[in-house]
């Protein structure tokens, strides 16, 4: 939206006080970290207020009031708080002095409808302000581990020392204790044994099965949909017990009648376990990239001379390629990220690293565990990225307007 | 053709009749589609469905008592449970006959503790009889009535053989009325002692709760799913990041991360001690408890909510809000009657998504709800891994999966399978 409204200055009866609130509400916070609650509120709006009039009354330069706000705000937070608190004085500093001037400039009137009354404006930015609380709380807690996996010492909290950012509260060890210990490794190694081969196993089939499923004329779709779809379903504790009996008996057969090594049976089964449960995503994301797909171009190949395969190949394969990757991705986290199923199937020598995070939190609480999440967060804005490129992409070949 | 119209069927181009041409095409693709899904399906039905119904099966399947003693059980066959009166001395000579054979084959033990589900006591008896009994000969140390009640008395007490009649049957519903806190006895279902009954209370838990992160979910996603579908597309696909990324991340990062946030010294009590809010020694208790869990599985079920009420919000035209204000409704009024009533699919969808995967949920209560925010899987996992208790894990786990399936069902007449989009 661009800007609707022509926009006027407001009157001090409706600037200062909405200033004095603000201000008071961070005094507030102040105040009860000092032991007077009250005093903080008092404090703070005449503080705030009182730099809003210099601005409007004597000041009159923009560029000027903020790198005053940003000055006295510094200062007072670091008598309150060191340079935490002086880091966070310069944002408060910054911020003030930016509402001061929204509120007096009515810059917050620009970018609405002009017929909105101020009941309709006050709810708009309180709604904003309401959703963007709830982004916090959708972040904040994956955002939090990252710099505590940096931690010195043992702990799952920040410490003094990295709250005055001093070099000595941080430290790599964490890191190091996850490249170099041998547990850790050996789970990590396992996983990327067996998420690729999971992934491979459900992509292929569940590809295949996808294509069967977007034929014209399939009896009994919607049941073979639903049997499909189900290990996404079931809770992940029924699966696992039902897989835990089954498997066994199979793994005995292979034991037994086969001769294959115990390690290697126990392989196969956490990864036939793990395919089984990346089939649903592999379906749905295939299925709906086949949604759009043009049938007249395998006619056309049909037409001129391709055999069914060459057409799959060359014709459809490229074409849903972007939807075969991302169900691939989901299906390789979900492997990747179960633990209840290998829990239940595996042995202690199919140890993912999952499941040693999940031993990690219940029993031995090391902070390694938070070194091994950032790491793993990386690992899924990477492939948060990729899915997303690959959904543009599709969106783009089958002609559809890039979302 | 027109030849062909008039006297008789149209003919395709080889000269049969184009009915059974069409036919027999179809009957071809149907095939090839078939042949595509076969793999799968029979992949996922040997490994997955199969599995789970044999599982499944072990809720009432109870051959363990005649496996071990047949005789017994055939000689009991005659005798009145209700007559207070001991069996005769062909039921205690069957008894042993039976026990030498299994203590041979070392079933005895399994047999106490199959037993011991219903009458606690019982596990000891076996295995301490167990040893006596071994040394006794069926042929030549007969009668046995005296010395059986000589080895222990409970084999002189009435009630272990009422235990041993009463369980006999191949079938058993003793598992699914334990699963409901009420046990099988001679004078039919009863409930358990008020110190045993514990289960009900976890599933009403388990519903309970699912029920509130639900709700929570709704709250919390319904503003968000909002303001993304309002916003213009640049400004929202940034903000769909914040909700996919936590959708990408690891369950495990998620729920150590609460674990970190909640803990009493973790990152949330810190700050509110900090700012003077909570005093030290009165922090608050958040994790380890019911709060946890809610406050845990809310946020990892959360992008699960907003997904599905976005893609409903996304095709609800804003043309309509702008008509019903013109018409002089109120914002709340065209909210309340125009937009909230389309965008209801979406809720719905949401909902039985969430509440589906809340209620079946096993790591994060594991990890962040102690003893008092535990779900009934956790209980089933504790029956199959610690108490082997399978029977018992299979009648809580038939119950759950019947709870989900008729939800599953839900979803499916109400959004339809295919309907279901990932990211």
């Amino acid at each position: 939206m661009a800007a609707l409204t022509p926009i006027s200055r407001k009157p001090m009866s409706l600037v200062l006080p909405t200033v004095a609130a603000s201000g008071g509400l961070l005094g507030l916070f102040v105040g009860t970290a000092n032991n007077s609650g009250f005093l903080g509120i008092v404090i703070g709006a005449a503080i705030v207020t009182a730099l809003a009039a210099l601005y409007i009354f004597a000041l009159k330069n923009e560029q000027m009031a903020k790198w005053i706000s940003i000055l006295v705000f510094v200062a007072l937070g670091y008598v309150f708080g060191g340079i935490p608190g002086a880091i966070l004085g310069a944002i408060a500093g910054w911020f003030f002095h930016w509402f001061t001037y929204w509120m007096y400039e009515g810059r917050y009137r620009q970018r609405l409808l002009p017929y909105l009354t101020p009941g309709q404006v006050l709810w708009h930015y309180g709604f904003r302000v309401i959703c963007g609380a709830i982004f916090v709380f959708l972040i904040t807690p994956i955002l939090v581990v990252m710099p505590l996996s940096f931690n010195s010492q043992d702990f799952f909290t920040f410490t003094p020392e990295m709250l005055r950012f001093e070099a000595e509260g941080y430290s790599l060890k964490h890191y190091q204790d996850f490249f170099t210990n041998n547990e850790w490794q050996r789970s990590f190694k396992n996983s990327l044994i067996i998420a690729p081969i999971a992934t491979v196993i459900s992509v292929s089939l569940g590809t295949l099965a996808a294509i069967g499923l977007s034929q014209s004329h399939v009896p009994g779709r919607r049941a073979i949909m639903a049997i499909m779809i189900s290990p996404m379903i079931v809770p992940l504790i029924i699966s696992a017990t039902g897989m835990f009996f089954f498997y066994s008996s199979i793994g005995n057969w292979m034991e037994g009648t086969l001769g294959l090594s115990k390690n290697f049976v126990g392989y196969i089964k956490v990864i036939l376990a793990h395919a089984v449960l990346g089939i649903p995503f592999v379906i749905i994301t295939v299925t709906a990239t086949l949604v759009g797909f043009d049938r007249s171009l395998t006619r056309a190949a049909a037409n001129m001379g391709a055999n069914p395969v060459t057409t799959f190949f060359r014709v459809q394969m490229p074409l849903i390629l972007p939807g075969v990757i991302s169900g691939g991705l989901f299906a390789f986290i979900t492997s990747f990220d179960e633990v209840v199923v290998v829990l239940f199937v595996g042995s202690a020598s199919q140890k993912t690293l999952p499941w040693q995070m999940f031993t990690g939190l219940r029993e031995q609480i090391s902070p390694t565990i938070l070194a091994v999440a950032t790491i793993l967060v990386v690992i899924s804005i990477a492939l948060l990225t990729t899915v997303e490129l690959l959904r543009r992409r599709s969106e783009r070949l089958r002609g559809m307007s890039p979302g | 053709m027109t030849d062909n119209t008039s006297d008789g069927p149209m003919l395709a181009a080889d000269g049969t009749p184009l009915k059974k041409s069409l036919a027999r095409a179809l009957r071809l693709q149907k095939m090839r589609a078939l042949m595509l899904i076969a793999p799968l399906l029979l992949f996922v039905l040997f490994s997955f469905i199969i599995p789970i119904f044999s599982m499944l099966s072990r809720s009432v399947e109870n051959s363990i008592v005649v496996e071990t003693l047949p005789l017994t059980v055939t000689e009991l066959q005659a005798w009145n449970a209700d007559s207070g009166e001991l069996p005769d001395e062909p039921v205690y000579a069957a008894f042993v006959a039976d026990m030498v054979v299994a203590i041979d084959a070392k079933r005895h033990t399994r047999l106490g503790t199959r037993l011991n589900y219903e009458q606690t006591g019982m596990s000891s008896l076996f295995r301490k009889s167990g040893r006596k009994i071994k040394r006794m000969d069926p042929e030549a140390d007969a009668p046995f009535k005296e010395k059986l009640i000589d080895v222990d008395k409970k084999w002189g007490d009435v009630e272990t053989w009422r235990v041993i009649k009463t369980h006999s049957p191949t079938i058993t519903n003793g598992y699914f009325l334990n699963a409901v806190d009420m046990r099988r006895t001679p004078e039919g279902a009863q409930s358990q002692p008020e110190d045993k009954q514990i289960l009900v209370k976890l599933f009403g838990r388990t519903l309970i709760m699912s029920l509130i992160i639900t709700g929570s979910c709704i709250l919390l996603g319904y503003p968000v799913a909002w303001i993304l579908a309002n916003l213009p597309m640049r400004t929202a696909n940034v903000l769909m990041i914040l909700v996919l990324l936590p959708f990408w991340t690891s369950l495990l990062v998620r729920t150590s991360a609460w674990k970190v946030m909640l803990q009493q010294q973790g990152v949330i009590n810190e700050v509110l001690v900090w700012l003077g809010m909570v005093a030290d020694d009165s922090r608050l208790v958040m994790i380890n408890n019911q709060t946890g869990t809610i406050i845990a599985m809310t946020h990892i079920l959360l992008p699960f909510m907003i997904l599905p009420m976005y893609s409903v919000m996304q095709t609800i035209q804003p043309t309509y809000l702008r008509a019903a204000k013109s018409m002089g409704a109120t914002n709340w009024t065209a909210f309340w009657r125009v937009y909230f009533p389309l965008s209801i699919p979406g809720i719905g969808a949401g909902s039985i998504l969430v509440f589906i995967l809340a209620i079946g949920y096993y790591i994060t209560p594991e990890i962040v709800g102690g003893t008092k925010g535990v779900f009934i899987s956790n209980r089933i996992a504790y029956h199959i891994s610690s108490s082997l208790n399978w029977g018992l894990a299979a009648a809580l786990g038939t119950i759950l999966l019947v709870v989900v399936l008729i939800l599953y069902w839900a979803y499916d007449k109400i959004v339809g399978i295919d309907n279901v989009k990932l990211g």
